[in-house]
């Protein structure tokens, strides 16, 4: 990676590079928004309208999504169901796991605040934004596929806008 | 339009120019070598593409459609977003074998092409051991399988490492009895002379009652376990091994890894091909579009496999091998070589 970052810093001494180094921006982040692997990771009732999302009526395949299983070749970590205490440093483990430009989706109400029923529970993390960084929140308990595909779309446009060298 | 032609017309083109007999030998194995790799390269993005669209189609979804027209684009845009990953070394890992894994794999899948007739005269080494040759070379697959095992220091990569090393040895065998018998009556090892035996369709092998259908369903089934698809995809079944020998490869490793499995796929295919279905050999159409034509309709049989079939226990996979395929292959043996050596059956 550390070569590609440096790339455009290479481009700018050549007649055009400049030209080349904008178009290469926009082919690599148009590449990393339209194949978003995303992780298996569900906690809760939120995973099933994950599952919901994946399967035949809504299909995330559709934008190049799909999940796999291990962490290292995944990019996006969509956060779905309550994180309880115990499950926060679990969740910090998989996403430093993850291999670099990666980012987090935080679904439904639990993620965004501790939600509607566990608000006042000892045991609830009270929004995973204390534990990773989070990229798109998506209230709602669950939220409806139409909404975590909204989301998904938000975080593509996002990574849209990424130059090279952006990635965090 | 016959592509061998402007092969051997360039060979001669070479040859006349003066130079040694050596240097003329490099290049045009060098050219040839390059040519099957873009090849390849080809067609495993375009296998990977297509293998996304059967399985959503088979599931009622529609499988990428924002890339390009239906999602064609997909798998390039894959690619280089691997490209772009983070290059992860796990601290524990044994660096070297960790690092050469992949590179092996990505070479073993390549080097059985050497061999595969792709049509009438369009083969870049025309051994007389050809079969021979393929699958000994397609077996260093599983070393490159251990090695991501061993190499990635990790519980699960380790046992979905020994699961295919065990899975591969136990349906060689099967494997090789169905192809004997096919070699058997072709009497040559040479892929060409092999093709060449079934010049009519009533020829074909898989046509060949009634030991034919028998050995090429056995080498189907064979295949689908030899290249770890999914009624046999224990060494990557998620959810006992996370992703199997590949759970520690991130980025450009990973996709190498991708590379070599559809690879190996459209080799079973091709080897399938040449051995039953009569190979380049067809009508009015050139030679390398029956080859292809015949090719892809058995990676869309593997992939259909894939898509509808749930996935056997490791203990159900072993007795399968070898207490019913290999008993089968066997008698298939004994009554090929009945039929071979009584002539009443010899046409």
């Amino acid at each position: 990676m550390g070569v590609i970052k440096k790339l455009p810093v290479y481009l700018e001494h050549f007649p055009g590079g400049g030209i080349v180094a904008t178009s290469l921006d926009y082919v690599l982040s148009q590449s990393q928004a339209s194949s978003i692997w995303y992780l298996l990771f569900g906690t809760a009732c939120c995973a099933i309208e994950l599952m919901a999302t994946g399967a035949s009526r809504y299909d995330f395949d559709r934008f190049g999504m799909i999940f796999r299983a291990s962490p290292r070749q995944a990019d996006l970590i969509i956060a779905a169901g309550t994180i309880t205490k115990k499950m926060a440093p679990r969740l910090r483990l998989l996403y430093d796991q993850m291999a670099q430009p990666r980012y987090v989706i935080a679904m439904g109400g639990c993620t965004v605040k501790g939600g509607p029923f566990y608000y006042d529970s000892y045991a609830v993390e009270k929004g995973i934004d204390h534990i990773v960084p989070v990229d798109v929140y998506i209230p709602g308990c669950p939220p409806r596929p139409e909404s975590l595909l909204e989301g998904c779309l938000t975080l593509q446009k996002k990574i849209k806008k990424q130059k090279i060298g952006d990635w965090s | 339009m016959e592509i061998a032609g402007i092969f051997k017309y360039l060979y001669e083109k070479l040859a006349s120019t003066g130079l040694s007999q050596a240097w003329v030998d490099i290049i045009s194995y060098s050219v040839a070598a390059l040519i099957v790799f873009g090849f390849l390269a080809v067609v495993a993005l375009f296998l990977v593409w297509w293998e996304r669209k059967i399985s959503a189609h088979i599931q009622q979804r529609f499988g990428p459609m924002r890339t390009g027209w239906h999602g064609w684009l997909q798998t390039i845009v894959d690619m280089l977003k691997l490209i772009q990953k983070e290059d992860i070394t796990p601290a524990t890992a044994d660096r070297p074998v960790f690092y050469w894994a992949p590179i092996v794999a990505f070479v073993a899948a390549f080097m059985a092409y050497v061999t595969i007739p792709f049509g009438a005269g369009l083969i870049v080494s025309d051994l007389n051991i050809g079969i021979l040759y393929i699958i000994a070379i397609t077996t260093f697959t599983i070393i490159s399988l251990l090695m991501a095992g061993w190499g990635s220091n990790n519980k699960y990569a380790l046992l979905g490492g020994m699961r295919s090393a065990a899975q591969v040895v136990s349906y060689e065998v099967p494997m090789v009895l169905a192809i004997l018998s096919v070699v058997l009556f072709a009497g040559s090892l040479s892929m060409v002379q092999i093709v060449e035996s079934q010049a009519k369709i009533y020829q074909w092998y898989i046509f060949r009652l009634p030991f034919g259908p028998i050995a090429f369903i056995i080498y189907l089934i064979a295949g689908t376990a030899e290249s770890n698809r999914t009624p046999f995809d224990l060494p990557e079944a998620e959810q006992e091994l996370v992703a199997g020998f590949n759970v520690e490869y991130s980025g450009m490793k990973f996709a190498m890894f991708f590379f070599a499995e559809f690879v190996n796929m459209f080799t079973i295919a091709a080897i399938g091909t040449t051995l039953f279905l009569g190979g380049w050999q067809g009508p009015w159409l050139p030679s390398w579009v029956w080859f292809m034509l015949k090719t892809l309709a058995l990676v869309f049989v593997l992939m259909w496999f894939r898509w509808t079939f749930p996935r056997l226990r490791v203990d159900q996979l072993m007795e399968f091998s070898w207490k019913f395929l290999l008993p089968v292959s066997f008698a298939n043996l004994i009554i090929a070589g009945w039929m071979k050596y009584s002539k009443w059956f010899n046409w």
